[in-house]
């Protein structure tokens, strides 16, 4: 049987027509059966299974945007809970590239940070301040809230000020290292929610523990964005931006730095890569990350307060990077959509039929059990059963292959050329 | 090849718990009735879990009462009870898991105004309409949303009232002001700060603690350097209890006062005999003190076997406004199941419901007309508190 | 403004003390697990919190037999310190044999290890709370109240810009105590064989395992003393404070590593000072912030403060006040 199977995957024709079927028969399932998390998660699953097909990279890419982006929010419309699985998406989006961002510092650069959830903090509330009224309570001159067009223009900004963050906690932490620098960016993140909290004295700047309300909502050419639906695409597009610049980054040469500081940090410096820039890009790159998502945040949330940005916030994006696989890609961005799935629909999910339950058989069941109470046990189950058994996490991380022999004789070339150049110039 | 076997692994995980997630929601159509849920959102863990829980027992009570009556009408109604962790983030996405129910046509929630706030964003878009039992903060109604209604008071009368009973009735007049930094701990203490100075107290301190720590000595000792004759704290009972009993073993003998927050029989239990002398203004009325209330208290104790708390009351009678709500909308629909619309309109027009410890009409905001508070002592360890005086508006 | 500062120095100074002894000795297990194995053992404050938790439970049994009114609360102080000491302390070499041993089999990485420490200090949490909810309704439980005697300092007749202060019976409870276990912790460190074999596997694991000393039981050794200490410190602090929640830990652990890190980490008598230092600080702060600042700032920021000198630390100093710096090996 396995044997046959082994033998139906081996050809390509065969995987795309199991694919397409299975797509098909997820999207039936979503559609006749619209109020069904499993089959909205089968959909979902698809994703995953598209991984491990044996296509082309682009032909991949392709089926997978149209999969998220057109196929699975036309057949979700359909159905009553469109907006639920539509947050779902949102919140999935949102913490799967707050997690790519916290990849590059812990996966990439081998710093573990502990305060992540700062930087989105300081994104969501630069978006927050200057939305609402609140701006006009300490800025002497414009005037807010700023109209929603802004938004785009903040998602930009929120990075910057995020990355600008990221390299004000880099610089003095670069002197500690390991265990030292999980604390450091543990205090930074508390500090950072504390003043948050505490800043509407003497000057108002954040509204304190009140948080901003009425955040004006984005504005896409005169229309005003509010449904989850809408903010889905938002997310999706940076999302996707997110990836490439990742993909990008993880090959290049700051790539491959941030990889030689985190295996080895003196033998790195030895080998003549300049550590602090390093070091502080990682910082940047990730923190801006989760700036942008958190405009995004106050955007669709519409109120924000430091509630929402505890230290178990930054242990849970560090569940994400660790339970998907710490360097690894595909890994994180399974890791983020399956902690929020898990938080936000199947303990959910569970919690209420159990509930159900005891309401309708008159079986009492403690309020204490409802899973949706065990995150913590759960998570931090996880946590330990994946680092003692399952250290490289869900997807592991794969260095790229390079060919060796095609590498020397790049190499040889590039020396002879160098060899030639020299001594060219020595002649004249 | 481990991956291999992981990956199947974990989709058959995901499809079990699918499985059971798909099976819950479908868990409601029974015995040929049309089904109606009333939802219920309040935080079920967490620091302030005993206000939490007596809103969905209370809210879980008045269903079952009425029950019989809508069962009549071809109708079944059900509590859905959902966990809003005192966390915006679940809460949001708990109202678009009610929103997304249609059977849900109502709801009784929140009990901390950060998550009321950005939750009922979702609920009106979906216009579904929520009754808020405890929601005190300002800006809850003050955005005019059709579908947010609230049965209590709000901040602006209850720390008001407290002020001018701590200086017109206690006659404090150095008052030393703590708060938890919370969105209802700073907005409560804010609004006794500037009664309290109006009426020409001096306020001598004004001081944050941190919500889940244990320790306030350091700024009991400032609050006793300062020799007030009153401290107010602006918080919930977890951290209220323990401020009142180490401003006891310092010495502090005046009275101690607080909002509605410390209306829990958790803060005599943290506070012990340190609770003696403690004043606070509720929004909640004694249920003890009406033959309804103690009706209801005693049924209440028959069927969950805890005694009532104050928010029990008010989750009762906010559930109480949905379903008389909910039986209008009906007679109006000629017995058929009313719209949501059909359901905010009806609710917010509801007039002089006379519930067990409140009566209730709403105001062109929503907020409840004949909302009172109570001005409550402890003198003894026990709760609950006596009644001082009740204030109407 | 000065003379306020003063009048409740006193105070203060009490108060300050005792959250600093509590803060020493939850420091201590910090920094004798980091000694030996260069480990932040983030599940330490939520030990210390599970042992304030099986302290309570002990006493609400002795009170079901009807012990607590019939014998001498000193008796029943004992019993419930020891009892509490004792299972911590297995409960830390179980952690360190679930959590930790494997990792070092295996060599991971340390960043390995602090995650499995996090995800334990997660599911003591969690456990702590299910099981105080289960039994009780509530996890927020409030111990029966014992040494509250109320003593009187009379300073001010004395020393006229002084305040009077005050404070409980328990204060000196933990006072001597956690004395008691610094002292006697120092001499075991410093004089007995374990203790040597202890400060041998510090320095140099491999050569010590060389010279015949058996690494794994002391470093289980190490896990049963600090857990045990911090497993005793809850069980003070319940009878200080009255009323433990399964969150204490966490707040404590970090202000507690902090202290560690403040005298130097590895340095048994450094967190000792780091932590009374710390909890000084601290009450200082929360005490006096808003009249320094003239209202600008208040006791809400006091936390700020600490993390500010953690951080400040850890850049310009970090093998503490009285830590030796250590050149990596490569």
């Amino acid at each position: 049987m396995s044997a046959f199977f082994g033998k139906l995957m081996q050809s390509k024709k065969n995987q795309i027509i199991l694919f397409i079927a299975y797509v098909v028969l997820a999207g039936a399932g979503l559609f006749l059966l619209p109020d069904s998390t499993i089959a909205f998660l089968m959909l979902l699953f698809s994703i995953l299974i598209l991984y491990h097909l044996n296509f082309n990279l682009r032909a991949k890419w392709i089926s997978g945007i149209v999969i998220l982006a057109i196929i699975m929010p036309f057949i979700a419309s359909q159905s009553d809970s469109y907006q639920t699985y539509m947050e779902v998406g949102t919140l999935v989006g949102i913490y799967c590239a707050m997690a790519l961002g916290l990849n590059i510092v812990v996966g990439f650069a081998g710093l573990l940070d502990l305060g992540f959830i700062a930087f989105f903090a300081v994104g969501a509330y630069s978006y927050a301040i200057f939305a609402s009224e609140q701006a006009s309570k300490f800025m002497p001159f414009g005037h807010y809230p700023l109209p929603g067009g802004s938004f785009w223009i903040f998602i930009i900004v929120g990075a910057a000020v995020a990355a600008l963050f990221g390299i004000l906690l880099g610089v003095p932490v670069l002197r500690v290292r390991g265990d030292y620098l999980a604390i450091v960016t543990l205090g930074f993140g508390e500090i950072i929610r504390i003043l948050l909290n505490n800043m509407d004295h003497p000057i108002n700047i954040t509204n304190g523990s009140m948080g901003i309300a009425s955040i004006t909502p984005p504005n896409f050419f005169g229309i005003s964005i509010g449904s989850s639906s809408q903010f889905y695409y938002i997310v999706f597009g940076i999302f996707l931006v997110v990836i490439y610049v990742v993909r990008k980054l993880e090959n290049s040469k700051l790539g491959r730095s941030w990889k030689a500081v985190r295996d080895n940090e003196i033998a790195a410096q030895a080998m003549g890569i300049p550590l602090v820039k390093t070091k502080l890009a990682a910082f940047a790159i990730g923190a801006s990350f989760s700036g942008m998502m958190g405009v995004v945040f106050a955007a669709k949330q519409m109120f924000v307060d430091a509630t929402s940005f505890t230290y178990l916030e930054s242990t849970m994006v560090l569940v994400m990077v660790i339970l998907g696989g710490m360097g690894s890609v595909p890994g994180v961005i399974l890791g983020a959509g399956v902690v929020i799935i898990l938080r936000t629909q199947v303990l959910t999910n569970i919690s209420n039929w159990l509930s159900s339950i005891s309401a309708d058989y008159g079986i009492s069941i403690p309020p204490a059990i409802s899973p949706e109470k065990m995150q913590l046990l759960i998570f931090g189950l996880l946590l330990i059963i994946f680092a003692l058994y399952r250290t490289q996490g869900l997807i592991p991380h794969k260095n790229r292959k390079v060919n060796v022999e095609v590498l020397k004789k790049e190499s040889a070339e590039a020396a002879l050329a160098r060899e030639k150049a020299t001594s060219g110039g020595a002649d004249s | 090849m481990k991956l291999k076997k992981i990956i199947p692994l974990l989709a058959v995980i995901c499809l079990l718990l699918g499985v059971i997630g798909g099976c819950s929601s479908k868990s409601g159509g029974s015995s040929g009735k049309t089904v109606i849920e009333i939802g219920s959102q309040s935080p079920l863990s967490g620091g302030s879990a005993t206000l939490g829980d007596a809103i969905r027992l209370g809210a879980e009570l008045a269903i079952s009462d009425q029950k019989a009556a809508f069962e009549k009408k071809g109708f079944t109604i059900k509590l859905k009870d959902l966990d809003d962790q005192g966390d915006p983030k679940k809460g949001v996405a708990n109202a678009q898991i009610l929103a997304a129910d249609k059977n849900v046509l109502a709801l009784v929630g929140h009990l901390n105004s950060g998550v009321a706030i950005p939750s009922s964003e979702v609920y009106e878009k979906n216009s579904l309409p929520m009754v808020s039992p405890a929601t005190t903060a300002t800006v809850v109604t003050d955005r005019k949303l059709k579908t947010v209604n609230r049965i209590c008071a709000r901040d602006d009368f209850q720390g008001p009232a407290g002020a001018n009973y701590a200086i017109k009735t206690l006659k404090a007049k150095k008052i030393f002001v703590i708060q938890d930094k919370t969105a209802y701990g700073s907005g409560l203490a804010d609004q006794f700060r500037n009664q309290a100075k109006k009426l020409g107290a001096d306020i001598v301190g004004y001081e944050g603690i941190t919500v889940g720590e244990t320790d306030f000595n350091g700024v009991l000792s400032q609050a006793m350097t300062k020799k007030p004759d009153l401290i107010y704290f602006g918080g919930v009972y977890a951290e209220g209890g323990l401020i009142i009993k180490q401003a006891r073993q310092k010495g502090f003998d005046g009275p101690i006062m607080g909002g509605d927050g410390l209306d829990s029989s958790s803060t005599v239990q943290i506070a012990g005999d340190a609770v003696k002398g403690v004043y606070l203004t509720s929004v909640a009325g004694d249920v003890t003190k009406t033959e309804k209330g103690q009706e209801f208290a005693k049924k209440y104790k028959e069927k969950f076997g805890k005694n009532v708390e104050s928010y029990s009351a008010y989750g009762y009678d906010a559930a109480g406004v949905i379903l008389k709500g909910l039986m209008k909308a009906i007679d109006d629909n000629d017995g058929k199941k009313p719209t949501r619309e059909q359901v905010t309109k009806a609710i917010r027009a509801v007039k002089d419901y006379d519930g067990v410890t409140t009566k209730v009409s709403f105001d062109d905001k929503g907020d409840n007309k004949f909302a009172k508070v109570y001005i409550y002592n402890f003198d003894q360890a026990k709760y609950p508190p006596v009644q001082k005086a009740e204030i109407s508006q | 403004m000065l003379a306020h500062i003063i009048q409740n120095l006193p105070q203060v100074l009490i108060d300050g003390l005792t959250l600093g002894v509590v803060y020493a000795v939850v420091a201590i297990g910090y920094t004798m697990v980091y000694g030996i194995l260069e480990l932040i053992n983030f599940a330490h404050g939520d030990v210390f919190m599970t042992g304030a938790y099986i302290g309570a439970t002990i006493l609400f049994l002795l009170m079901g037999f009807g012990l607590l009114s019939s014998l001498p609360a000193l008796i029943v102080f004992l019993i419930v310190i020891i009892l509490a000491g004792t299972v911590t302390g297995m409960l830390g070499v179980g952690i360190e044999r679930v959590a930790y041993r494997p990792l070092r089999r295996k060599n991971a990485p340390k960043l390995i290890a602090l995650i499995t420490s996090i995800g334990i200090s997660f599911v003591l949490e969690d456990a702590v709370r299910f099981i105080a909810e289960l039994k009780t309704g509530n996890y927020i439980i409030t111990a029966p109240s014992m040494f509250n005697h109320k003593f009187n300092i009379d300073i001010h007749h004395v020393l006229p810009f002084f305040n009077n202060a005050t404070f409980q019976a328990s204060f000196l409870l933990v006072l001597v105590v956690t004395i008691i276990m610094l002292i006697s912790l120092d001499l075991f460190v410093n004089k007995t064989k374990w203790g040597m074999a202890m400060r041998a596997v510090a320095q140099d694991r491999d050569t010590a395992s060389l010279m015949t000393i058996n690494v794994n039981r002391v470093i289980s050794v190490t896990f049963f003393i600090g857990s045990a200490l911090g497993g005793a410190t809850g069980v003070l602090f319940m009878i200080q404070y009255g009323t433990i929640n399964p969150y204490i830990g966490f707040i404590l652990g970090i202000k507690a590593f902090t202290a560690a890190v403040l005298g130097g980490i590895g340095n048994i008598r450094g967190a000792m000072f780091g932590g009374v230092m710390l909890g000084l600080l601290e009450m200082f702060a929360a005490a006096n912030l808003s009249i320094i600042t003239n209202g600008a700032m208040g006791a809400e920021y006091k936390d700020v403060f600490a993390f500010i000198i953690l951080i400040l630390v850890l850049i310009f100093k970090p093998e503490g006040l009285f830590g030796k710096a250590v050149v990596e090996k490569v």
